[in-house]
């Protein structure tokens, strides 16, 4: 349930909706993701594309961050060489928590057309830094990188604040696995 | 110029050193050179009148086994004409000079073709890998070039 849903149904008197402080938060947070400005390969014109007005990312609250220290999360849009990686690793570094990463195409999902022969690509971005969101496709239409910012919302909006470790252990006890 | 003229142009002022002239390729018709002389060759085709070859189009290497080799493109702006220079230089010593004195593009060219082949340029003022990071060990693109396991710690292999 989205916050703004429950305005529908208000106390007496209207003007006031209740809610966990965790829900505000996370509702707030979801809403204005700042990205890092980062492009890599052709994917990168594909991503440029969902910036530009016809596909206009910011109605996500997405606003283009030129420091790593200024983002929430990054986008890999493109083939991540060896050499670029260690940059890469470097970058997601620099941003401060919380930070989330989506992953953009075949090439940095699993190396793309380079699994085989590519001597100087990295075989997946995974296997630096963690990935929220895999979007697949060589490179992905706007859309698909548009649903993939709809699912890292979704992420970030249902992402326990307080008593963290606890509530997940909780849900891990719910689901059967046992990771101490 | 037809690349019959220029062969004959080169072959009166060299005569050894140009081995044969392939007309039927492909592409461009490929001059086969002695290596060594490279340079005098390239200094002459660009300053000479009638050939005036002012445009390197392009360094292409090779691997042909046993040796090296290294396919340079000229163009004349003035004339019209392009032609082709070939040297094979063996792979256990694989020099050739360098050019970038006479094109200043050949510089970028020849960092390219020693860090994928392995090809030395004498001469050059700062023959330092472009393309591959500067700790890479190896020339990627020769037919027996092994990819490594790790770099820096991050596994290659998919």
């Amino acid at each position: 349930m989205g916050l703004l849903n429950r305005l529908n149904e208000p106390f007496e008197g209207g003007g006031i909706v209740l809610g966990t402080v965790e829900d505000i938060l996370n509702w707030g947070r979801a809403k204005s993701d700042w990205y890092l400005q980062f492009g890599l390969a052709c994917c990168a014109i594909e991503f440029m594309a969902v910036n530009a007005p016809h596909f206009d990312f910011m109605r996500f609250g997405t606003i283009p961050r030129t420091s790593p220290r200024q983002a929430d999360f990054i986008i890999i849009s493109g083939t991540v060489t060896l050499k670029m990686a260690e940059r890469i690793k470097r970058l997601y570094e620099q941003m401060s928590e919380p930070k989330y990463v989506i992953s953009m195409g075949s090439c940095s999902n699993c190396g793309g057309p380079y699994w085989e022969h590519g001597y100087h690509v990295l075989k997946g971005v995974d296997r630096i830094i963690p990935v929220d969101v895999y979007v697949p496709g060589c490179p992905p239409r706007p859309e698909a990188l548009e649903e993939g910012m709809i699912l890292l919302q979704k992420k970030i909006r249902h992402e326990a604040i307080f008593n963290k470790r606890k509530r997940i252990a909780e849900e891990d006890k719910k689901l059967g696995l046992n990771i101490k | 110029m037809q690349a019959q003229e220029i062969f004959d142009k080169l072959k009166e002022k060299f005569n050894d050193d140009i081995l044969e002239l392939k007309a039927d390729a492909p592409s461009d018709p490929i001059i086969l050179i002695n290596g060594a002389e490279l340079f005098n060759i390239a200094q002459f085709m660009r300053d000479k009148e009638e050939l005036d070859f002012d445009y390197l189009v392009d360094l292409i290497s090779l691997d042909l086994g046993d040796n090296l080799g290294a396919i340079y493109i000229f163009y004349s702006m003035k004339h019209k004409h392009r032609i082709a220079l070939k040297a094979i230089v063996p792979k256990d010593n694989p020099i050739l000079p360098t050019l970038e004195n006479l094109w200043r593009t050949a510089d970028w060219l020849e960092r390219e073709a020693w860090d994928l082949m392995g090809i030395k340029f004498e001469g050059h003022h700062n023959l330092i890998r472009i393309l591959n990071p500067y700790d890479w060990e190896g020339h990627p693109l020769r037919k027996d070039y092994v990819t490594p396991e790790f770099y820096h710690g991050m596994k290659v292999p998919y």
